[in-house]
């Protein structure tokens, strides 16, 4: 088969393969319903990060547009689907390489022709898919990922985030701990050799440096992501003094060391910060050692202020798939009601808006959900705030359920950077601005 | 019938560029970054040929990308041609370096050799805070000659320069197959001794294969970079190199043109599967690969050889 004759004319002719191939690649598209709109919903629903964010990010999505489709969605957001319409969502895995979720974007956007994409929860996907949003001025609203850097590299268009910055995270845990546990003298930290680790790491010692200047840092150690071994870390903190360790290790990785760290008894010399505990509190259960500092990267799941939209989410959430509202699904609730409100704010009569009239009533929105109030505050009124809160968790052995006490909460402004300060500098700079 | 070959590919070529007036945008931008892929599966066919599976092209592929992101970064330089050069040269240069000791191993021990090379660039980029880590960072819209286009006119530029950039490799390494370093790769598959007792360096061979195949992962990588728009870790990792090898199986290593049909097929099946099974794409795709392995195990380029036999077969 290597034969010259083959050489070049080889597999041209087999080319009807495929054109039958790109041809069914473009069938799917034609399948187009002009009285629904269309949104394209992308989240992990294959590897790691699935069962932790992507599925519970999608189930958010599924329930709250079954109940808008339906009108029962408490008010201002009662009316049908979008503004009367019904909308249709279109599922989209996020894994693959940078190109796989840059291609899929605009299969989104230009085959499928959605009005809106709503997803992401890699922070690198978001940097990739940013610059394409705003060339194909397609509205784009980022559900989980938190990287400040989408909206401080360049000013955006047509990209918004109503789900707040991870800074919140960090510079929360920080206040929590020492509103908490004001004697504390150094803390010791073990992330993901990764950018989510490393930023996460980078805000807290930041924050820590500024909140409490004498507090010092013992140990700050740096497994390889998805490492599931944790032998030699976890024996080089019982060799610490540090009263405090922070993590913002989450799902099979959070799992693994506190299983580990447990048979060894670390959390009884040491009080774990995991700043995304909260997604991982109803498959763990009394496998999470009590009074662990419990974060859920905002007021979401059990840290949600108490409200009549936040009982009615739980609810429709909890019948339908059997366990509470994680994190996840809070962001994604949210980023839907946000374009909702921004698109009905657009529309007039029956005719769609446009991508550049739900831009400019997206613009600076603020609203109540079920995580309590929002507002596209910084990033040039792209990028929403909103306040945090931590709590300390526990396992009721008589509801036989997990819960987080000692909740406390910090407004938007105390946590976040303001409008038109990069949120690496705003803690450098000792935090300027903030109202706690 | 070479002759046939060239002009079938010539028309071609000629087809897929006027395609770039019709179709719709988003298949121009599938197909472009499809056949940058298609220039790493050509250099692994050619190492194929001779026998040997690379599992970490990635690494050449990834050094391309970066050094068009991070040369663009440091100079502001964004003319396409110019940083295309330098991402194929840069891999190359490193295929040449490691190419000394990888030009050593055979089967199971280059593939694991070459996979743990690419893994090392992977951790030291991970590392790397100040290049964004795994999120990686953004590429600069590429220039060409100080023509800016944006957004559907950079789109068909940059898919009219890889489609040139493709036609010009697919014809050179055509020529390559025909002259005689290239055709000694089946007597090195078969057996090395007898070709050392011609008079000619095995590994001298092999390390030129490997230059060759490093400078397309460059250059796949830098026309990649250009059309997504951004750069991470993710494209040093295995599993990229692994999608690569993927590809070639898909592919067939009958001729050049199966790279870029089975890099075009691949994408194209991928997105099908994205779209029609958002949760189990996988084994769609895998389906296809066992499928090709079973029935078709040289590949969609065997489909014309086998039809050609039978068609002579049938003639009375």
């Amino acid at each position: 088969m290597f034969n010259r004759e083959s050489s070049l004319a080889g597999a041209l002719k087999s080319s009807w393969l495929l054109a039958a191939l790109l041809g069914a690649a473009i069938f799917p598209a034609q399948a187009q319903n002009a009285s629904t709109i269309k949104l394209g919903i992308v989240s992990f629903l294959t590897g790691p990060a699935a069962a932790p964010f992507g599925i519970p990010g999608r189930n958010g999505a599924e329930v709250l547009i079954d109940a808008m489709n339906a009108g029962k969605v408490p008010a201002p957001f009662n009316k049908i689907g979008f503004g009367g319409t019904t909308v249709e969502a279109k599922y989209i895995d996020e894994t693959g390489s940078a190109a796989n979720v840059v291609t899929e974007f605009r299969n989104l956007v230009q085959r499928d022709q959605v009005e809106a994409v709503v997803g992401y929860i890699s922070s690198g996907n978001c940097l990739a898919v940013t610059p394409v949003a705003e060339e194909l001025k397609a509205i784009t609203v980022f559900y989980d990922c938190g990287t400040p850097r989408i909206f401080e590299e360049k000013p955006r268009a047509y990209v918004f985030r109503v789900s707040p910055l991870s800074t919140i995270d960090n510079v929360g845990a920080a206040r929590y701990l020492l509103a908490k546990k004001p004697d504390v003298t150094s803390y010791s930290g073990i992330n993901q050799n990764y950018a989510w680790g490393q930023d996460s790491w980078r805000d807290f010692t930041g924050a820590m440096q500024v909140l409490a200047p004498k507090v010092t840092i013992d140990k700050s150690l740096f497994p390889k992501l998805f490492a599931g071994e944790y032998g030699a870390e976890i024996s080089t903190l019982l060799t610490s003094s540090s009263p405090v360790l922070h993590t913002s290790f989450y799902d099979g990785d959070l799992e693994a060391f506190l299983y580990q760290e447990q048979a060894r008894a670390l959390d009884k010399r040491m009080t774990i910060i995991a700043t995304t505990g909260e997604a991982a509190i109803w498959r763990l259960r009394d496998k999470m050692p009590d009074g662990t500092i419990i974060g859920a990267r905002g007021p979401f799941g059990p840290l949600a202020p108490d409200s009549e939209f936040n009982r009615w989410f739980q609810k429709i959430y909890t019948d339908r798939y059997g366990t509470p509202p994680t994190y996840p699904a809070y962001q994604m609730v949210m980023s839907l009601l946000g374009l909702k409100l921004a698109y009905e704010k657009a529309r007039k009569g029956d005719t769609k808006p446009t991508s550049d009239e739900i831009a400019a009533s997206f613009k600076g929105i603020e609203f109540e959900g079920p995580a309590g109030v929002v507002k596209l505050a910084i990033g040039d009124g792209h990028q929403g705030i909103m306040g945090t809160a931590y709590g300390i968790y526990r396992f009721n052995k008589a509801k036989n359920e997990p819960e987080i006490v000692d909740i406390m909460r910090f407004p938007a402004e105390c946590v976040n950077p303001p409008a038109g300060v990069t949120a690496d500098d705003w803690i450098k700079d000792g935090m300027k601005g903030a109202k706690c | 019938m070479a002759r046939h070959g060239r002009i079938a590919a010539g028309a071609a070529l000629l087809l897929a560029a006027a395609a770039a007036f019709v179709l719709p945008d988003w298949i121009i931008s599938l197909a472009t970054i499809a056949f940058a892929n298609g220039l790493v599966v050509l250099g692994l066919i050619v190492l194929w040929r001779a026998g040997l599976v690379s599992f970490g092209q990635a690494l050449y592929y990834c050094i391309g990308a970066y050094a068009v992101a991070l040369v663009g970064r440091a100079t502001g330089v964004t003319d396409a041609f110019l940083l295309m050069l330098i991402g194929g040269a840069a891999a190359g240069l490193v295929a040449f370096v490691v190419g000394f000791l990888l030009a050593r191993y055979r089967e199971i021990f280059f593939a694991m050799l070459s996979l743990a090379l690419s893994m090392i660039l992977y951790g030291v980029l991970v590392k790397a805070e100040s290049l964004g880590s795994t999120d990686g960072f953004s590429v600069a819209s590429p220039t060409f000659f100080g023509y800016a286009p944006h957004q559907e006119k950079l789109l068909m530029a940059l898919y009219w320069l890889v489609l040139a950039v493709c036609a010009i490799a697919a014809f050179l390494i055509d020529a390559y197959f025909r002259s005689v370093s290239g055709a000694l790769a089946m007597p090195v598959r078969d057996n090395e001794i007898r070709v050392e007792f011609l008079g000619m360096s095995v590994s001298r061979l092999i390390h030129t294969k490997l230059v060759i195949s490093g400078l397309l992962a460059g250059m796949g990588g830098a026309l990649a970079a250009f059309a997504i728009g951004h750069v991470d870790p993710n494209m040093s990792y295995w599993t990229t190199s692994g999608e690569f090898v993927f590809i070639t199986i898909l592919s067939g290593a009958g001729s050049v043109v199966s790279a870029f049909v089975g890099s075009l097929a691949f994408e194209s099946l991928r997105s099908f599967a994205f779209a029609m099974l958002p949760q189990l794409w996988q084994m769609l795709l895998g389906s296809v690969l066992l499928l090709t392995i079973l029935f078709l195990p040289q590949g969609l380029g065997s489909l014309v050889t086998r039809l050609r036999w039978r068609r002579k077969a049938a003639a009375p």
